[in-house]
C-alpha cells in the first residue's frame, strides 16, 4: 500500500501494483449468481423450443385435454410455499439459531418433495394415457422444459439435505452459511423460472 | 476444531464478506403476499374465463408473471444496484438482452418459416 500513496502524491497512477486481499469465499455469491444467470440462459432456449413448437400437436392431444389448472395451481403454491420457508431458514441463519435453521431447511425439502410427486403425478398420467414425450413436437417441448425445470428441483433438494447434514456436523459456520446462501439464490431462481413455466406452459396453453 | 473455533468468531462478519444484502421478515413477507396474489389472479382470469377475448387474457395473465418476477427478484433474491458493487445486476441486464434476442429472434425467425410453408404442411388444418 505505501508505493501506492506514495506514487498519488507525485502522480496519477493508472494502475495497482499491490494485490488485493482476497478472503475466501468472498466472490462466491457473484460467481453463483453468474451460473443462475447461464442456467437462465437453458431455460431461455427451451422456453423458445416450446414457443416455437407448442403448437404443433401432430393430431395429437393438445394442452386443454392434457392439463389440470387446479393441480398446477397446487404444484405452484409448493413452490411458493417452500420458497418462503427458505427465507425463514435464512432469517434463523442470521440470528445463528441453528435449530431453526434445520426445521425450516427440512420444511423446505419437504414442499420440494410435493412439488416434485405431483409433477411426477401428472407426467405419469400423461404418458399412461398416451401423452408421452414421443406423441408430439408440442409434448417433447413440454417434457423437455417442465423436466429439465423438475431436475432442478430434484437436485437443489439433494444438495438442501448435504447442507442439512453439514449443519448437523459442523452447525452454522462461515462455510455453511456461504453454502446455504448459494442454495437460497438457487432456490427462488428455481421459482423465478416456475413463474414461467406456469403462465407461458399451462396458462397460455389453456387459451391457445 | 480450531477451525470452526475461528469461523464463528469471524461469523457477523459473514454477509459483509459476502457482500450479499439480506432480507428481512417483512421483506420475505411483503414478498409471499405479492406473489400469491400475482399467482391467484392470473390463474382465476383463466379458469374463470372472466374475459371473453383469450388475446386480452393472455396479455394480462403475461404482464402479472412480468411483474411477479420482479417481485421474486426484489424480494426473495435480494436484487438491487448495490450488491457486488453492481456486478449482480450488470449480469442480470446482460442475460436479458441475451435472453430477449433468443427468445424474439427464435419465435420471428421460426413464424416466418411456418407461414413459408406449403399449406398442406400446417398440421394444425389437419385437425
Amino acid at each position: 500500500m505505501s508505493t501506492t500513496v506514495t506514487a498519488t502524491s507525485e502522480a496519477p497512477v493508472f494502475y495497482e501494483v499491490d494485490e488485493h486481499p482476497h478472503p475466501e469465499g468472498h466472490s462466491t455469491a457473484l460467481g453463483f449468481w453468474i451460473y443462475l444467470m447461464s442456467d437462465c440462459l437453458i431455460f431461455a432456449i427451451l422456453f423458445a423450443t416450446f414457443g416455437v413448437l407448442g403448437g404443433n400437436y401432430a393430431a395429437g392431444p393438445g394442452p386443454r385435454d392434457l392439463f389440470d389448472l387446479n393441480l398446477v395451481a397446487l404444484n405452484t403454491t409448493m413452490l411458493l410455499l417452500s420458497s418462503i420457508t427458505y427465507g425463514f431458514a435464512m432469517l434463523a441463519m442470521d440470528k445463528e439459531r441453528v435449530k431453526a435453521t434445520q426445521v425450516w431447511l427440512v420444511i423446505t425439502a419437504l414442499f420440494g418433495l410435493a412439488f416434485l410427486s405431483i409433477e411426477l403425478y401428472e407426467f405419469h398420467h400423461m404418458i399412461a394415457e398416451g401423452a408421452g414425450p414421443q406423441r408430439s413436437a408440442f409434448l417433447s417441448a413440454f417434457f423437455t422444459l417442465v423436466g429439465t425445470h423438475g431436475l432442478h428441483v430434484t437436485f437443489g433438494i439433494i444438495w438442501l439435505v448435504t447442507l442439512l447434514v453439514q449443519v448437523q456436523k459442523r452447525g452454522l459456520v462461515t462455510a455453511n452459511k456461504r453454502r446455504l446462501m448459494c442454495l437460497s439464490m438457487f432456490w427462488h431462481f428455481l421459482d423465478v423460472v416456475w413463474i414461467g413455466v406456469f403462465t407461458f406452459v399451462y396458462l397460455l396453453g389453456m387459451l391457445r | 476444531m480450531s477451525a470452526n473455533a475461528h469461523n464463528d468468531a469471524h461469523g457477523h462478519d459473514v454477509h459483509h464478506e459476502l457482500g450479499v444484502a439480506h432480507g428481512s421478515m417483512s421483506g420475505y413477507m411483503t414478498g409471499f403476499i405479492l406473489s400469491v396474489i400475482l399467482t391467484a389472479v392470473p390463474f382465476w382470469l383463466v379458469m374463470s374465463g372472466k374475459i371473453g377475448n383469450p388475446t386480452w387474457t393472455a396479455a394480462i395473465v403475461m404482464a402479472f408473471a412480468v411483474v411477479q418476477i420482479v417481485v421474486h427478484m426484489i424480494y426473495f433474491l435480494h436484487m438491487n444496484f448495490k450488491s457486488e458493487g453492481g456486478w449482480n445486476m450488470l449480469a442480470l441486464v446482460f442475460t436479458l438482452i441475451v435472453v430477449g434476442i433468443a427468445l424474439a429472434g427464435s419465435f420471428w425467425v421460426m413464424y416466418h418459416l411456418n407461414t413459408n410453408m406449403m399449406p398442406s404442411h400446417d398440421m394444425r388444418q389437419m385437425l
